[in-house]
C-alpha cells in the first residue's frame, strides 16, 4: 500500500549529511532548528543593540551630531522591528522549538519540514529587511508605521517594512500551527493538560495568539503595501480612506503581540523558580488560568494605544477599564511566583537571578503600564520617554531577562556543558545595573516632557544629566552582553560537563542525556504526575520529607534498542521554498515582474518537491 | 525501516485521517487564521464605510448589480456538493467517485473564477478602479483576495486529482482529500461573507 509513496524519489537525491554546514541547511530536527533560531536571534540582538548604542550616543549630549535626523529615524525604527520581530519572538521560538517536544515527551514537532520552513523564512525575511540599509535606506516610520506618514514617506524604506514584516509573519504563522498541533496532539501518555509544564501552557497560549494576531497584521501590511505601491486608498482621507484604520488594525495585532513577547518569558520563569526553590510551583492552576485569561483579555485593550487619537470619551473609558482589568491576571502570576519562592530552599544560580530580576522589573513595568490606563494621565505620557521606559521595563527587564534566565537554565541540556556561574552572575549584575541606569531615568525625563522619536534636544531643558546617565547605562548593558559571549565561548571549550539532570529538575527534558539524542526518548515516557520527573526521583517519608529513590536519568539510553526509531529524513525543500520569499519581496518593492515570477517559481518548486518526497526515506 | 515493519506484531495502520492525523489539525488551524484574515478585511470595509461619508458607494458609483454575483454564488456554492461526494466516495474506497467529484468541483470553481475575472471585474472597471477611492480599493482587494483563494483551492484540487489518478488514495488513506475538502468548503463559506459584504450590503 505504502510502497508507491516510499519508492518514489524526489527531484534530488535525499540529503544524508549529519554533520557539517550542509546538515544544518537540510535539518528538520527540532533541536537543530531551535539552535539555528537561537543563534540567528542572538546575532540580530547584537545588531539591534548596536543600533540602540548609536541612538544613545546621539542623545548623550544636547544637539548631538553622531547621527543625522534621517539616519536616526532609520535606527530607532530598525531597533524596534529588530528587537520585536527578530529577537524576542524568535528567541522564544528557539526555546519552544527545542523544549516543547522534550517537555511533553515527543520525538519531534508535528510538522518537522514546516518547522524548517519557518526558520528559513524568518532568516530570509530578516536579511531582506536589513538589506534595505544598502539599497537606499531602511524603514524610517517607526515600528508602528503610522499612516498617513508611512504611506507617503519617500524612498523604499516603508515598502521594505510592509513586505519584510509580512515575510516574518509567515514564519510566525507556520510556527504557530506547528506548535499548536504538537502540544495538542503529541503529548506523551498520561501528560494531561493539567500536568503540562507551565512553559508548555504559555507556548500554547502564545501560539494561539500568533494564529489570530498575525493575520490582522497581515491585512494591515497588505493595505499599506497597496497604498504605497499600487495606488490604493485605504489610508487616504481625501477619497474616503482613513488613517485611523491603520491604527486600529495595528494595535488589534499589537497588543496581543505584547503578550506574545512576554508569555514565553513568564513560562520560563515558572520553570526556573520552582526548580531553584526546590518547591512545586505555587498555584499552578492559577498561573495557568491567568495566562489563558491574558490570552483572551489581550484582545480587548488595544485602543489604550490610541487614547490621544480622539476616539471619544465612551471608547476611552471602556478601554481604560479593560486595561486596568488585565493587570489582575498578571498580578495573580506575580503573587504565585513570590509564593513559590517563599520558604523554599533557594539556590542563587544565574538562571534564578534572571528569573527574580524578571519578576522585579516586570512589576515596575506593569505598574507604569497601569498608569497609562488613566486617560488624562496618558495624555501627558503619550509620545514621551515615559512610554519608552515602560515598554523597556516590560520587554527588556521582562522578556529579555526571562529569556536569558531560560538560556542559563537550559544551556547544559542543549550544549552538554554548563555556563560559568561567576561570569553568569557578573553578566546578570551588569544587566541589572545597566538596565536600570538606562531606562529608570526615562521615567523622569519622560514626565518632564522629553519626546520620543526625536533625534535631538536643545540644552537647558533639564534633561542633560539624565540622558548622559542613560547612555552610560546602555554601555554597561553592552559590557554585560560581551561577558555573556565570553562565557558562552569559554563554556564551549572548558565548561563543566553537564550531567543529564544538573539542576535536579522536575520536567521530562532532564530525563534525557545532555545533549539529547536525535530521537529524544528511546522509550516514550509514561507520565503519572505533574512535575513527573521529580516524583520519579523522590518518594516521601512518613514525615513528609522527600527521599531519593533512584539515581535519575543515568539509567536512560544504556541499551541499544533505539535502532528502529522512526524519524523523518532531512530535506532541501523547506529552505528552497523559503528562498522564494525575498525574491517576491524585492520584486514587489521595485515592481520587477520577472523577480516576482522567479520568486513564485522557486516557492512553488520547493513546495512541489516537498509534496512529492516521502517524509521518510530509507 | 522495512525490517521494523516486518517485526510488527500485527497489521497496525500506517496512515491516519480525520482528527487522528496531524495534517487534519494543521488544516483546521490554517483555516482559523485565514478566517481571521477575511474577518479583518471585512471589518476594514465596514469601518471605512461608516467612517467616511453618508453615501456608500461614494461619488455616485452605483451599488453593484446583483444578477451575475448571484449566479456566481450558485455556481461556487454548488461546487461544494461534488467535492463532498468525492470525499464520501473515497471513504468507501471508490476511487472513481473521488475522481469524478473532484473534477466536477474544480470545473465549477474554474467557471466561478472565469466569471469573476473575465466578466465581473472588467464590468466594475468601467465604473471605478482600485485607485478611484476607498470603495474601489476595498472592492478589488476583497474580491481579489477571495479569488486568489479560489485559485489556490484549484491548484490544491489539481494536485489532489493527479494523485488520485496515480492511485495514491484509498479507503484507509485519504488525508489529502479530507484536507482539500475542508479547504474548499471554507473558501465557499467565505464567499457567503464576501457576497453579503461587497454585493448585498451596499443596497441596504
Amino acid at each position: 500500500m505504502a510502497t508507491a509513496a516510499l519508492t518514489r524519489r524526489g527531484m534530488f537525491a535525499r540529503p544524508r549529511a549529519t554533520t557539517g554546514w550542509w546538515s544544518w541547511v537540510t535539518t528538520i530536527d527540532h533541536k537543530k532548528i531551535g539552535i539555528l533560531y537561537g543563534v540567528t536571534a542572538f546575532v540580530f540582538f547584537l545588531i539591534g543593540g548596536v543600533e540602540a548604542l548609536f541612538i544613545r550616543l546621539q542623545l548623550a549630549r544636547p544637539d548631538g551630531q553622531v547621527l543625522d535626523a534621517e539616519l536616526y529615524n532609520q535606527f530607532f525604527t530598525m531597533h524596534g522591528i529588530t528587537m520585536i520581530f527578530m529577537v524576542v519572538m524568535p528567541m522564544g521560538v528557539a526555546l519552544m522549538n527545542y523544549f516543547i517536544p522534550l517537555m511533553i515527551g515527543a520525538r519531534d514537532v508535528a510538522f518537522p519540514r514546516l518547522n524548517a520552513f519557518s526558520y528559513w523564512v524568518f532568516l530570509f525575511g530578516g536579511i531582506f529587511v536589513y538589506s534595505s540599509f544598502f539599497l537606499g535606506g531602511a524603514p524610517d516610520g517607526g515600528w508602528f508605521g503610522y499612516a498617513p506618514l508611512s504611506r507617503t514617506l519617500p524612498g523604499h524604506g516603508m515598502s521594505y517594512y510592509s513586505l519584510g514584516l509580512q515575510i516574518l509573519g509567515i514564519a510566525s504563522l507556520a510556527g504557530a500551527v506547528n506548535f499548536i498541533v504538537t502540544i495538542l496532539n503529541m503529548r506523551a501518555p498520561g501528560m494531561t493538560f493539567m500536568r503540562m509544564p507551565v512553559f508548555i501552557w504559555m507556548s500554547l497560549v502564545v501560539s494561539f495568539l500568533l494564529l489570530f494576531a498575525m493575520p490582522v497584521l497581515a491585512v494591515a501590511l497588505f493595505q499599506l503595501m497597496f497604498d504605497r505601491l499600487f495606488g490604493g486608498n485605504f489610508f487616504n482621507p481625501a477619497v474616503g480612506g482613513d488613517p485611523l484604520l491603520w491604527q486600529h488594525l495595528f494595535w488589534v495585532f499589537g497588543h496581543p503581540e505584547v503578550y506574545i513577547l512576554i508569555l514565553p518569558a513568564m513560562g520560563i520563569v515558572s520553570e526556573v523558580l520552582p526548580t531553584f526553590s526546590r518547591k512545586p510551583l505555587f498555584g499552578y492552576a492559577a498561573i495557568v488560568f491567568a495566562g489563558v485569561a491574558i490570552g483572551f483579555m489581550g484582545w480587548g485593550v488595544w485602543a489604550h494605544h490610541m487614547f490621544a487619537a480622539g476616539l471619544g470619551p465612551v471608547a476611552n473609558t471602556a478601554f481604560a477599564l479593560t486595561t486596568m482589568f488585565i493587570a489582575v491576571p498578571t498580578g495573580i502570576k506575580i503573587f504565585n511566583w513570590v509564593g513559590t519562592m517563599w520558604g523554599g530552599s533557594i539556590r542563587l544560580t544565574t538562571a534564578f537571578l534572571f528569573a527574580v530580576g524578571f519578576v522585579a522589573m516586570f512589576i515596575i513595568g506593569g505598574l507604569s503600564g497601569v498608569t497609562h490606563a488613566f486617560v488624562p494621565h496618558d495624555a501627558q505620557q503619550t509620545d514621551t520617554y515615559y512610554i519608552v521606559a515602560h515598554f523597556h521595563y516590560v520587554l527588556f527587564g521582562g522578556a529579555i531577562f526571562g529569556l536569558f534566565g531560560g538560556l542559563y537554565y537550559w544551556w547544559p541540556k542543549v550544549f552538554g556543558r554548563l555556563l560559568g556561574e561567576r561570569l553568569g552572575k557578573l553578566h546578570f549584575w551588569l544587566y541589572f545595573i545597566g538596565f536600570n541606569l538606562t531606562f529608570g531615568p526615562m521615567h523622569i525625563v519622560g514626565l518632564q516632557g522629553q519626546p520620543r522619536r526625536i533625534y535631538t534636544y536643545p540644552e537647558n531643558m533639564g534633561w542633560d544629566l539624565w540622558n548622559l546617565v542613560m547612555t552610560v547605562g546602555a554601555f554597561v548593558i553592552a559590557v554585560g552582553t560581551l561577558v555573556f559571549i565570553v562565557n558562552a565561548v569559554l563554556s564551549r571549550k572548558r565548561g563543566e560537563e553537564a550531567v543529564a539532570d544538573p539542576w535536579d529538575g522536575r520536567t521530562l527534558e532532564w530525563t534525557t542525556p545532555s545533549p539529547p539524542p536525535e530521537y529524544n526518548f528511546s522509550d516514550v515516557p509514561l507520565v503519572t504526575h505533574r512535575d513527573d520527573f521529580w516524583h520519579k526521583k523522590y518518594a516521601r517519608t512518613p514525615e513528609g520529607e522527600p527521599v531519593r529513590v533512584f539515581a535519575g536519568a543515568e539509567h536512560a539510553d544504556d541499551d541499544e534498542h533505539h535502532h528502529g526509531i522512526h524519524l523523518p529524513s532531512p530535506s532541501y525543500f523547506p529552505a528552497l521554498a523559503a528562498l522564494g520569499m525575498p525574491f517576491l519581496g524585492y520584486g514587489t518593492v521595485y515592481k520587477i515582474l520577472p523577480a516576482m515570477i522567479v520568486g513564485a517559481a522557486i516557492l512553488l518548486l520547493g513546495l512541489f518537491g516537498w509534496g512529492l518526497e516521502p517524509s521518510v526515506e530509507e | 525501516m522495512t525490517q521494523a515493519i516486518e517485526h510488527l506484531p500485527s497489521k497496525l495502520a500506517h496512515t491516519a485521517h480525520g482528527p487522528r492525523a496531524f495534517g487534519w489539525w494543521g488544516m483546521v488551524w490554517l483555516i482559523a487564521t485565514e478566517a481571521t484574515l477575511f474577518a479583518m478585511l471585512i471589518a476594514s470595509y465596514f469601518y471605512l464605510r461608516f467612517r467616511s461619508q453618508p453615501e456608500w458607494p461614494p461619488s455616485s458609483i452605483e451599488a453593484p448589480e446583483l444578477t451575475l454575483p448571484l449566479i456566481m454564488s450558485v455556481i461556487l456554492l454548488s461546487s461544494s456538493i461534488p467535492v463532498h461526494f468525492a470525499e464520501a466516495a473515497i471513504k468507501k474506497g471508490s476511487v472513481t467517485g473521488l475522481r469524478i467529484g473532484l473534477a466536477l468541483g474544480s470545473l465549477l470553481g474554474a467557471i466561478f473564477l472565469g466569471l469573476t475575472w473575465g466578466i465581473e471585474w472588467p464590468e466594475a472597471l468601467h465604473h471605478f478602479t482600485p485607485r478611484t477611492n476607498s470603495y474601489g480599493t476595498m472592492y478589488f482587494t476583497i474580491t481579489g483576495f477571495h479569488g486568489a483563494h479560489v485559485l489556490g483551492g484549484l491548484v490544491f484540487s489539481v494536485w489532489t486529482q493527479v494523485r488520485a489518478w496515480k492511485g495514491a488514495f484509498g479507503a484507509d488513506r485519504h488525508l489529502t482529500v479530507q484536507n482539500f475538502t475542508m479547504y474548499w468548503h471554507f473558501v465557499d463559506v467565505v464567499w457567503v461573507a464576501v457576497m453579503a459584504t461587497i454585493y448585498l450590503s451596499p443596497h441596504l
